[in-house]
């Protein structure tokens, strides 16, 4: 076992070449395309086996990715923001096809207007697209997740796609000391993929609801699609739990940290969770009961651990770096859905948006944000949503608007 | 080519933001270009839209005082489409890279050369993905091995885009040379002019990925003919042509398309469609 500095995506890469993937399709994207890059350099100079293909856009590139994964081959791709909504036809589309594949997805804002920053949007936008998702937080985790994400999609249970999602800029590149695992203890949790039934023969077809199809039988494939996503929970748990054995890393499906005697949480996903640990530190340092807990799966949504670690708290604070337009935060709403009904529920589930297009959550806003709670607590009336967005920053956008206006006129409100 | 007494100075239809492009970068010799075309056609700068996808090169709109569309990857023409067939009266310019043009976007450049839209499409074509530093594009000789997506060169044959917007249906291809100002001025004037969808490809090194072009000032040279209005002969000349001929290379007149702006009709004429 070696131990070096990696960015994420260099982790991101890492995990492929561990994974012995067969097959890279491959489209460059700001900020995803180091991880192909590094592929291309491992396979160029022999250090990696399996083949690396460019294509002309990241539809082709998911397309192919799940064709050459129904033939049962293993196959890794990467992508980013615009990159996976131009895609979206076909990640429907191979996950209706039941075909395991990973998918690294280095977040960032959508347009319009156009961002490179961070948020996650954009893994969100996959939300019910058939893909699982798996959430990371550290540069080790990225490349930990590539591993058990494997299991989980290969899983005969499971068979589906996932996703493993990091923040642009903030993870993909940022450099932090990673374990390299080593091959042989990589090969005993993930050997080579044993496609059983996923294969390519047109002698012996075994097509996986490909076939044009209307009501019942369509709806009994997309329903079977669903259990199968179902099954993702146990599964995820069994294959951590090998991971753990084997490299004595625990990744759980939800990261519960200083929870068991806190009053207040924070929760939230990605690598700002890291933020939220730290203001967690300086709250308790102050005398504060207050924890936080990060999902690791969105899809499947781990809604058992939630009302369980959720029930008989004060108040919660679910912070959401997206934003489900006219709705409000995408996690929010699912953790608002797992507790509906819950006798023990905490009576106060306050929603707040911020780090949109990369924009930092500071540590002073986490205080806030536990301040909020509390207060709402003792009415036990949970506040309406709230962004995390400053008057120096409403003043700084007004005045770019108000120079607008001003070239506007200058050019004779042509 | 008409020429017509200029109210605005080519720096008029400058903006004030400074190009983030990298210095020696060909696309700056298409931006001064393309005010100047405007300034000598006397275009008034809300009569024009300049509409993008996204790379270095569509980066050009922010950079004039015009109606500028930075769009989506490979969209450009879409959004021109659209653009035009709401607001004919606009003069409507398209700016991209190779990449977007011809890549992730490549379906919409068959049709727009077939559509025939009065839309003139400027690709700024430096034979890389400039933006996100240095991947083959479809323009690519099969055996650059300068990327590090592709260290053995892509070995696919390159895209030869003259020829796929003869073959698409394109009535005016021409090449420039953003080195060559007054050149690609006096062809960026024509391609505007020409009533229907006029195809400028301009070749625009990339410094920093490709510096070898650096010496394609040596290797540029006019085409040997005039223009011609013959595909066939169009077609020759693409075949024997070496890539780095300039000029115009085939111009032809075939009806512009334009959806019709439909007045909606008086309820005295729906009646009468009523009555028996
Ligand atoms: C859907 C989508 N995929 C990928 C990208 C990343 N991307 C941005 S610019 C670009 C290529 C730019 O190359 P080109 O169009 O030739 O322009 P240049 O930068 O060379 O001027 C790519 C692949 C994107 N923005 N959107
Ligand atoms: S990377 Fe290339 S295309 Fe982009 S600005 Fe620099 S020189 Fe121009």
């Amino acid at each position: 076992m070696k131990r070096i500095l990696l960015t994420g995506n260099g982790a991101a890469a890492w995990g492929a070449r561990l994974a012995s993937v067969d097959y890279v399709p491959a489209f460059p994207i700001t900020p995803q395309t180091e991880i192909i890059e590094s592929l291309a350099g491992w396979i160029d100079n022999g250090e990696m086996e399996g083949r690396l293909v460019t294509l002309e856009s990241e539809h082709s590139m998911i397309t192919a990715a799940g064709a050459a994964a129904a033939t049962g081959v293993r196959v890794f791709s990467a992508t980013s923001s615009q990159g996976l909504l131009y895609g979206m036809e076909m990640l429907y589309t191979v996950a209706g096809w039941r075909a395991p594949f990973v998918l690294v997805n280095v977040s960032r804002g959508l347009s319009a207007p156009i961002t490179l920053e961070p948020d996650h949007n954009d893994i969100l936008a996959a939300r019910d697209s058939g893909f699982l998702q798996l959430h990371c937080a550290t540069c080790q985790e990225v490349l930990d997740t590539v591993l058990l994400a494997y299991r989980l999609a290969e899983d005969e249970q499971v068979r589906l796609p996932v996703l493993v999602n990091m923040d642009g800029f903030y993870l993909s590149f940022t450099r932090e000391p990673v374990e390299i695992p080593e091959r042989e203890r990589v090969e005993r949790f993930l050997p080579a993929f044993e496609p059983g039934s996923i294969r390519f023969r047109a002698s012996a077809p075994e097509s996986q609801a490909v076939a044009v199809l209307g009501g019942g039988p369509y709806f009994y494939f997309r329903y079977q699609t669903h259990l199968a996503a179902r099954n993702a929970l146990k599964v995820y748990e069994r294959v951590a739990e090998e991971f753990e054995a084997l490299f004595g890393r625990r990744h759980a499906v939800v990261e519960a940290y200083c929870c068991d005697d806190a009053e207040y949480l924070f929760v939230m996903m990605g690598s700002f969770a890291t933020k939220a640990k730290a203001a967690v530190d300086w709250l308790r340092s102050n005398g504060w009961l207050i924890g936080l807990l990060r999902p690791r799966l969105l899809r499947l949504f781990p809604e058992a651990v939630f009302r369980c670690e959720l029930a008989g708290r004060r108040g919660v604070a679910v912070i959401d770096q997206n934003l489900s337009i006219g709705a409000g935060g995408v996690l929010h709403t699912e953790v608002t859905s797992a507790l509906y009904g819950q006798p023990e529920a905490p009576p106060v589930l306050a929603s707040f948006i911020g780090g949109l297009g990369g924009r930092d959550i500071a540590p002073e806003e986490f205080y806030e944000m536990a301040e909020v709670i509390r207060k709402a607590a003792e009415t036990g009336e949970t506040p309406p949503p709230r962004l995390l967005y400053t008057e120096t920053e409403l003043r700084e956008t007004r005045k770019l608007q108000a120079i607008a206006q001003v070239e506007r006129r200058q050019l004779g409100e042509g | 080519m008409t020429a017509t007494q200029s109210p605005l100075k080519p720096k008029a239809y400058k903006s004030s933001v400074k190009p983030v492009w990298c210095p020696g970068c060909g696309h700056f010799g298409v931006l001064s270009a393309v005010t100047k075309a405007l300034a000598h056609l006397a275009l008034a700068r809300e009569e024009v839209a300049l509409v993008s996808g996204i790379g270095c090169s569509s980066r050009l709109p922010a950079y004039t005082e015009l109606y500028g569309f930075h769009g989506v990857h490979g969209r450009a023409l879409a959004v021109a489409s659209g653009l035009k067939a709401a607001r004919p009266d606009l003069t409507v310019l398209v700016a991209g890279g190779d990449g977007d043009g011809f890549s992730i976007g490549g379906n919409h450049f068959l049709h727009a050369c077939r559509r025939n839209m009065d839309i003139a499409y400027i690709v700024m074509d430096n034979e890389v993905y400039g933006m996100t530093k240095g991947q083959a594009s479809p323009t690519t000789a099969p055996d650059w091995t300068h990327s590090k997506l592709t260290p053995h060169g892509t070995g696919i044959p390159s895209f030869n885009p003259a020829a796929i917007a003869l073959a698409s249906g394109a009535t005016f291809i021409a090449r420039g040379f953003s080195g060559d100002p007054g050149g690609l001025t006096r062809l960026l004037v024509e391609a505007i002019q020409h009533p229907g969808f006029a195809f400028l490809q301009v070749l625009s090194p990339c410094t920093t990925f490709r510096p070898e072009q650096k010496e394609w000032k040596k290797m540029v040279h006019p085409f040997d003919e005039d223009a011609t209005g013959n595909p066939v002969e169009a077609a020759q000349r693409i075949v024997a042509d070496d890539g780095m001929s300039t000029g115009l290379l085939y111009r032809t007149r075939i009806p512009v398309w334009q959806p019709a702006n439909r007045v909606s009709m008086e309820v005295s004429e729906l009646e009468g469609g009523f009555q028996v």
